[in-house]
């Protein structure tokens, strides 16, 4: 419970403040009082736009999601497969690991131009952005993670018949899974950031698109909120791969 | 299992073997002839090149000269289901369950694409792994993770994992080595009922002079006899004492 305490004191801090500027200008764009967040958050939450029908929080919320959830499950699966390769066969290590600790090191925003002139401006960009910038990072922690296991039990395996195939299947894979959801959990963060900037420069709806379309008007009714429920959206995320960790490698949680 | 005809033999020889890195010299002209279903315990001070030794019949180093053979062939270089090992840690599989780790070797051995059993097969797989288990006390923590279970436990998990695929030969590298002496005494009595009903020799590395005369059928000990104290590196160990000892039932009578 104290957890919430500096929760609680920065509301606290936020509707003092805004009500000291209300009082002086009653037309303060800056810290919207709570009364007025509320009315704006029921105008895109709850009714529908006036112009299009779309009820716009949830419009914006579900491209988001499709986005990032999208982009994450590739990044995984291709995380998964090169980290491994690179992390258990030498062969395939020695090739590959200078390209793609160099790809890594590349700023993924700066290439967002290349990716909107060769793909467009539609979802595979912003897709592929989330995905650049976030499978050398999978990659490269899970190929440290099957380094990792001791030699001792994949030695044990070869003695036990197994042939490097079942090798991977059985002893090494189910050892990263949960390696995988960590690393997925700790990319949450810059997959937004660039699901946010990729929809700021083109898109016509999604959580970022919304945010940086308000801007110009200084509706911080509306940014302020949209960035809570980001906030939210994303520690729900983190939860829920924490959970399902928990379900599906029950013995993970056990051995430590 | 299929496998049991072609297990009637292992005779392991080493002849002048030597094992050099560059100019460390770690064995010099080793021999040895080891017939088949005997307990070898290895002996020696630290760094003597008794590891290198199992090591070489492990299949994870090859000798730099002479010869390392089972049945007459040069030993594989690479690790397979003829020579089961068990390390001091680290040799069971922390995502499986006790009979899971029990089930991997049969598992590996009949479904060669999914390392997986399904239905009957998987059943009469369990059925086996299940009486190994009972047989060597752990059938009531069949569903545990080897993280829940004892320093002993684990290592007898280990050798029942190893022994279930029949290997010829198997290894243990200090296998009690960590474990508390009163543990090691059922253990003893574990590897010692496991190696007479089944058909395999057993070579088994220990700091433990006294253990090494109680289970072995053979005691061999690695040794330097030259020195160059200018150069340590510069001559190796080789085998000093290779003494026949009694075999268990024989003590055991007298």
């Amino acid at each position: 419970m104290l957890g919430a305490l500096p929760f609680v004191i920065l509301l606290f801090v936020y509707v003092i403040a805004s009500n000291l500027r209300f009082a002086s200008n009653t037309n303060d764009k800056l810290l919207p009082t709570p009364s007025v967040i509320g009315q704006t958050l029921k105008e895109y939450a709850v009714e529908e736009d006036t112009r299009s029908g779309d009820i716009l929080l949830w419009l914006d919320t579900r491209a988001s999601l499709e986005r990032i959830g999208l982009a994450l499950a590739i990044s995984a699966a291709i995380g998964l497969v090169f980290g491994v390769a690179t992390g258990v066969i030498p062969l395939i290590r020695a090739t590959l690991a200078p390209m793609i600790t160099a790809l890594s090191m590349i700023p993924p925003l700066a290439i967002l131009p290349i990716l909107f002139i060769v793909m467009g401006l539609g979802e595979v960009a912003k897709i592929t952005l989330i995905v650049i910038g976030v499978t050398p990072v999978i990659i490269r922690d899970l190929a440290l993670r099957a380094g990792e296991l001791p030699r001792e039990q994949l030695i044990k395996a070869q003695t036990l018949g197994a042939s490097t195939w079942q090798l991977i299947l059985r002893v090494v894979l189910p050892q990263i899974w949960p390696r995988l959801i960590d690393s997925l959990r700790l990319t949450l963060g810059s997959a937004w950031l660039f699901l946010i900037a990729a929809e700021a420069i083109a898109s016509t709806e999604g959580l970022g698109y919304r945010i940086f379309l308000v801007r110009r008007y200084l509706a911080m009714d509306v940014i302020l909120p949209y960035v809570v429920w980001i906030t939210a959206l994303a520690f729900a995320m983190d939860w829920a791969l924490k959970w399902i960790r928990a379900q599906a490698c029950p013995w993970a949680e056990i051995a430590r | 299992m299929g496998r049991d005809s072609a297990l009637t033999m292992a005779r392991v020889t080493a002849r002048n073997l030597w094992k050099t890195y560059d100019d460390h010299v770690v064995l010099e002209n080793v021999n040895l002839d080891v017939a088949d279903h005997e307990f070898v315990t290895i002996v020696g001070a630290s760094g003597c090149g008794k590891t290198t030794f199992l090591k070489m019949l492990l299949g994870i180093e090859t000798p730099s000269k002479g010869e390392l053979l089972i049945d007459g062939k040069p030993i594989v270089p690479e690790p397979n289901a003829d020579r089961g090992i068990v390390f001091q840690r680290y040799s069971l599989f922390p995502h499986l369950t006790v009979l899971e780790n029990v089930l991997l070797g049969l598992e590996f051995e009949r479904s060669r694409l999914l390392g997986r059993l399904f239905g009957a097969s998987r059943r009469n797989a369990i059925a086996n792994a299940s009486k190994l288990l009972e047989s060597i006390g752990l059938a009531s923590s069949r569903d545990k993770y080897p993280a829940q279970l004892s320093g002993g436990m684990q290592q007898r998990l280990s050798i029942a994992q190893s022994v279930i695929r029949r290997p010829k030969i198997l290894l243990l590298d200090e296998p009690f080595g960590a474990l508390d002496p009163g543990i090691t005494l059922d253990l003893h009595k574990l590897i010692l009922e496991l190696w007479a009903a089944n058909e395999m020799s057993i070579f088994m590395i220990t700091h433990d002079i006294k253990e090494s005369f109680q289970l072995g059928t053979r005691l061999v000990v690695f040794d330097k006899v030259r020195h160059d104290p200018q150069e340590p590196d510069r001559y190796g160990a080789r085998i000093t004492y290779d003494l026949k000892l009694k075999a268990h039932a024989e003590r055991a009578a007298a």
